[in-house]
């Protein structure tokens, strides 16, 4: 399987999106070349499982390499991971359904698409990067599009938010890149060169002093794209102005960006000090996960609302990186997954609800059941993920996180678990106290009775992303038997450095 | 004789009946899901009684002792080598028996609901929400892993929450189900730490390995956690309180009750289905389904025989006040959980001394029966007059003599009169209590007086008394409505006879429970006052009533009020919750560290305005700043020069 066509399509799509004419065509192309991308994905998935089954145990699979910028050892070095297989089957649903609840989008229709399209490139490079340059590169290839998506499509106080979205982000990278520099400086290939790439220097021990030096860098700046406390702000803003699939977009794939990067880069690099720090990881995750919660408690947006529930979802993400064992990590990559098609869902069913009542506050809402009862069956079904219920990915998730977290023996790790555990109280009664007002009670608005329903381009896009939702909530095993052995080396990366100190 | 081949269909027809009904019964099948609901749960039903005849005649025991088999098992999610969440289906004397009652009460009540939900738009909804209901419950009583159980119980947490809103425009249901949801997801965090703990230290998932490690004294699982200690409270004890916590909170024990009066606003068969005869007595099944390892431990027993005694007597003096006929129901099962689970925690393992535990699950078993048949007929009632008030009832006997006669078999059977099946089950919970503690007894034998009394106002009140004005030619619904009354009302009168010790014992073997003349005395004299002061005070109308309400005065009031516990809540979520915690939440996030971010992004502007200034491309300027760079210099070094 060769990965170069996981760019290759988005880019060659993206491409002829600008030389089409009209939203019909635009919308088309676009939707072959994410549909195409999606069972591209399920292929290599496939392709995965055949290389595993056949006994092939190379931690990377599929490697491409070549040199880029050889002065500075920068390559072009790609290959995959169960983890990053995750990650991709994550973004290629997303993209897809992203793509179908903007079939009306008619203004700009065509920079539009090519923006989205464009993101997907970063993000799918992001994932498949084994080079710290590259992987840095496709990074910032999905930044640029979020403020423009933001500036002119997007509602509300746009500007600032996209603003503040951008700054904080672009804040975020650099602190990134002056860890990712400051761990290039330090690593030795043997002939006193330095290098970029990431299964070169995951051999390598680098220094103890380094890695708490640099380690902050990397982990706050990655931290600032996954919603760490207390750097979260840029989220709730950013998600509400957005487009509806600039926010789905936002939060199923770039906020897991962060989450990706904090395991793969900072945990897996700088292993010493990611047990050094795992303290104060935890107590951030713990602060986001239930501080987010209440806060989320208080919200009458319902897109602020799922934007700060993001930053108590994603809360656990960080939490399971932090406990640093094998089961909490499997249970984060399984979050970010999860919350990825959860929160997308929950993006498209309020920009559904949003497109018909041209409002998001709760109390203009009510009664939507009534009327129209696939969004609103829909709405349920993302909040009962999301409050964690059973048959639904959410729940699988938390729970691994939970197991992980409880593997440690001391009074601290006890207490942090039962304080993110306190959170699924919170949010049943925030989800619940959506759903009450704004799907059942009395019709709020008595011409709200002449609303349709979803059309066929949203009840696809929905109906996608409930399928991965339920097909991880029914059947874990699959993605934990995919997520598990990538969390495993990164674990193995832990013990050998704890072992060599 | 393999059982696998079959077992797993129970509780997947329902499933089929769920995801079937969900997705087209509405399109498609209309009028047509009931009968595809009561025909998926008649196979179940079938199939139940099938296993059960199985276990308990053919192949269930071996040297005497009933095991404990597990047909089915395959893993689910895997954390380590160890622990693993397994789907399973265990057959054990209590979970063949709580299949059967659940395939069983559910198919009454998907038959009754053929007729009472007729004219209900969202016909083919219901019917999915009770299959999804049936399965939840059915995955329950089997789990053969203690995480599978939690799955499960969250299940039937929802669907006890879809179904309170099912009349989702009522704002009072809505309200109704949110509030179930939260107040029984609160009791989970309970078990969910709970379930950590006792993973730790057991190791494991599974309950049969979890109970055989911390059971055996001499392992080192039950040496770890019963040593450890957290607060002065052995680690063993916080994790059976915090189980406990949860079951307390499904079964509607003092102080998680709050929410079962509430959801007496869904659908009158889904009351007598849910918060009746299945989900609620969960918390007393789980209790049950960990009895080895609470049976080793007196504290978590204490706590459990304490909670369900107070339960038990503040019920029943509640239900002697409340007006709405569903509502003295709700209470009526909150009281009569009580007694499963005090006759739980005053049991222990083995022989004689596990008596109660027969006896708690004989109420369990029996319980089921009449409970639901007064919610049917409660259901029966509120189809034929529009109401849940007491007052809005009354002569109701000449208009429907079907439903008259089942309520009263069912009420003597609540009570405690021999011959139906409350008589003997309750005996022997009395008898357990008797041996292991006074104080209990005498709690318990009052109550059952109180029983009797609310019952019988009840029953006074809606079948005697004065008859009331009622629109159109009042009669009883059609055949499907009447007919499950009439199958629950011979459950009532023959399900006393079983000899149920002989199946279901805390160690497996069979247990005697010799019937005691002397004993019963007592029991039945109370229930007789009840039932004597009822028909004084509610045969006729009366001011009776009142004089003796405003002669009780305060207690009164506040048993009527319910003694003030949703004030005490309302004040502790929206007061202190909401705006001691959610509020400043809000506020920090608002004002200070998105404060700090936007002041960052201000000041920075601000800098880079003056720092622009500077390069103003002004000659003047630039000469002054140059000179005065020079001044600075000259103080500077002339300073340091000294």
């Amino acid at each position: 399987m060769n990965l170069n066509l996981l760019l290759l399509i988005p880019i060659l799509t993206a491409t002829a999106v600008l030389f089409c004419k009209g939203l019909k065509q635009v919308r088309t192309v676009s939707f072959l070349g994410s549909a195409l991308q999606l069972a591209l994905s399920f292929i290599l998935m496939y392709y995965y499982w055949q290389e595993r089954t056949a006994g092939n145990n190379a931690a990377f699979l599929f490697e491409d390499n070549f040199t880029w910028f050889a002065p500075l050892h920068i390559n072009y070095h790609i290959g995959v991971d169960g983890i990053s297989i995750a990650m991709i089957l994550l973004t290629s649903f997303v993209v897809f359904a992203g793509i179908l609840v903007s079939w009306k989008m008619e203004q700009l229709s065509k920079e539009f698409f090519f923006l989205l399209l464009f993101l997907s490139v970063g993000a799918y490079g992001f994932f498949i990067s084994l080079d710290l340059f590259t992987l840095f590169f496709f990074l910032e290839l999905a930044v640029i599009p979020k403020f423009l998506l933001i500036g002119i499509w997007g509602s509300g106080k746009k500007e600032y938010s996209a603003m503040k979205l951008a700054l904080m982000l672009m804040g975020g990278s650099a602190l990134v890149f002056v860890g990712l520099a400051g761990l290039f400086f330090n690593t030795n290939t043997g002939d006193g060169s330095h290098t970029f790439d990431i299964l070169q220097i995951a051999q390598m021990h680098i220094p103890v002093a380094v890695q708490k030096l640099f380690f902050p860098f990397v982990f706050i700046g990655f931290g600032i794209f996954g919603a760490l406390f207390p750097f979260h702000t840029w989220v709730p803003d950013g998600h509400s102005s957005a487009p509806t699939a600039a926010s789905m977009f936002l939060a199923g794939i770039s906020m897991k960006l962060g989450g990706y990067g904090c395991l793969r880069v900072a945990t897996y690099l700088m292993p010493d000090a990611a047990q050094q720090y795992s303290t104060i990881i935890i107590v951030l995750s713990c602060i986001a996960i239930l501080y987010g919660a209440f806060a989320t408690m208080m919200q009458t947006d319902l897109k602020y609302i799922n934007a700060y529930s993001s930053v108590s979802h994603c809360g656990f993400v960080l939490l399971g990186i932090g406990m640093l064992t094998r089961t909490a990590i499997t249970g984060a990559v399984m979050q970010m997954v999860s919350h990825g098609l959860m929160t997308a869902l929950f993006f498209a069913c309020i920009g559904m609800i949003y497109d018909r009542t041209h409002t998001r506050q709760m109390s203009q809402l009510g009664g939507l059941l009534k009327i129209m009862p696939f969004v609103s069956t829909v709405f349920v079904i993302a909040g009962l993920c999301s409050l964690g219920l059973p048959g639904f990915s959410g729940f699988v998730a938390e729970v691994t996180v939970f197991m992980g977290s409880w593997e440690h023996k001391e009074a601290f790790y006890k207490i942090s678990t039962i304080i993110a555990c306190a959170s699924i109280v919170v949010t049943a009664v925030y989800i619940l106290r959506a759903v009450g007002k704004a799907i059942m009670g009395p019709l709020a608005k008595t011409e709200y009775g002449l609303l349709k329903d979803a059309a066929w381009n949203e009840r696809v896009a929905a109906g996608l992303l409930i399928i991965g939702i339920v097909a991880i909530g029914v059947a874990p095993f699959w993605l934990n038997q995919l997520v598990g052995p990538g969390a495993e080396s990164i674990m193995n990366n832990i013990s050998n450095a704890a072992v060599i100190k | 004789m393999n059982y696998s081949s079959y077992i797993a269909l129970i509780p997947l027809l329902p499933l089929a009946g769920f995801v079937l009904l969900g997705l087209f019964g509405k399109k498609y099948f209309k009028t047509f899901s009931g009968t595809i609901g009561i025909f998926l749960l008649l196979a179940s039903t079938v199939l139940a009684l099938y296993t059960a005849y199985q276990y308990f005649f053919i192949n269930g025991k071996v040297n005497d002792v009933y095991q404990s088999i597990i047909p089915v098992k395959y893993t689910w999610l895997q954390f380590s080598s160890g622990t693993s969440i397994d789907m399973g289906i265990i057959l054990d004397p209590i979970s063949v028996m709580m299949m059967v009652v659940v395939t069983f009460v559910s198919l009454m009540v998907h038959i009754f609901s053929l007729g009472y939900m007729k004219s209900e738009e969202r016909f083919g909804t219901y019917y999915s929400f009770l299959s999804l209901f049936t399965f939840s419950m059915l995955g329950l009583v089997v789990a053969s892993n203690i995480f599978q159980i939690y799955i499960f119980w969250e299940l039937v947490g929802v669907s006890s929450y879809l179904l309170i809103g099912f009349y989702y425009d009522r704002p009072s249901a809505v309200a109704a189900s949110k509030k179930a949801f939260v107040v029984t997801r609160f009791a989970d965090l309970g078990f969910l730490i709970g379930i950590l703990i006792l993973a730790f230290e057991g190791g494991t998932l599974d309950f049969n390995t979890l109970i055989q490690r911390l059971t055996d004294t001499q392992s080192s699982q039950f040496i770890s956690i019963t040593t450890a200690s957290f607060l002065g409270v052995s680690v063993l004890t916080w994790a059976l309180t915090l189980v406990f916590i949860g079951g307390a909170g499904k079964s509607a024990m003092f102080p998680l009750h709050i929410w079962l009066p509430d959801a007496m606003e869904g659908p009158t068969p889904v009351s007598a289905l849910i918060h009746a005869a299945t989900m609620v007595v969960a918390g007393v099944y789980l209790v049950a389904r960990l009895f080895p390892v609470f049976s080793i431990n007196e504290s978590s027993l204490h706590i459990v025989t304490w909670v369900g005694m107070f339960s038990a007597l503040l019920a029943a003096i509640i239900a002697c006040t409340q007006t709405d006929i569903k509502r003295v129901l709700a209470f009526s099962t909150m009281s009569q959980i009580g007694y499963m689970m005090f006759a739980l925690g005053v049991a222990h393992k083995n022989g004689e001394t596990g008596l109660g535990y027969t006896a708690s699950m004989f109420h369990l078993f029996t319980h089921a029966f009449f409970k639901s048949l007064l919610f049917l007929c409660a259901g029966a009632i509120i189809h034929l007059v529009h109401s849940n008030e007491m007052q809005d009832m009354g002569g109701l006997r000449k208009f429907m003599p079907v439903t008259h006669l089942t309520f009263l078999i069912a009420c003597l059977a609540i009570a405690g009169i021999p011959p139906f099946a409350g008589f003997f089950s309750k005996e022997e919970i009395l008898l357990a209590t008797y041996h292991a503690n006074k104080i209990v007894y005498v709690i318990a034998l009052f109550t059952s007086g109180l029983t009797a009394f609310y019952m019988f106002r009840l029953y006074f009140s809606i079948f005697w008394n004065k008859p009331k004005e009622l629109h159109g030619h009042p009669h009883e619904g059609t055949f499907s409505m009447k007919f499950p009354l009439i199958i629950l009302a011979t459950g009532t009168m023959v399900a006393g006879f079983i000899p149920f010790g002989h199946y279901v014992s805390s160690d497996g073997k069979i247990l005697e429970t010799p019937f005691h003349l002397n004993f019963s005395i007592a029991p039945v004299l109370f229930a007789l006052t009840g039932i004597l002061l009822a028909l004084w005070m509610y045969k006729k109308e009366s001011n009776r009533p009142h004089r003796v309400a405003s002669a009780l005065g305060g207690l009164y009031h506040s048993a009527y009020k319910k003694f003030y516990m949703d004030e005490i809540y309302l004040f502790i979520t929206k007061k202190i919750i909401f705006n001691l915690v959610g509020r400043p939440a809000n506020w920090i996030d608002k004002n200070i560290v998105d404060g700090t971010m936007n002041g960052i992004a201000y000041s920075t502007a601000k800098i880079s305005g003056w720092i622009k200034g500077i390069q103003s491309g002004k000659v003047q300027g630039y000469a002054l700043y140059f000179f005065s760079g020079i001044i600075l210099l000259v103080i500077v070094v002339l300073y340091l020069w000294k």
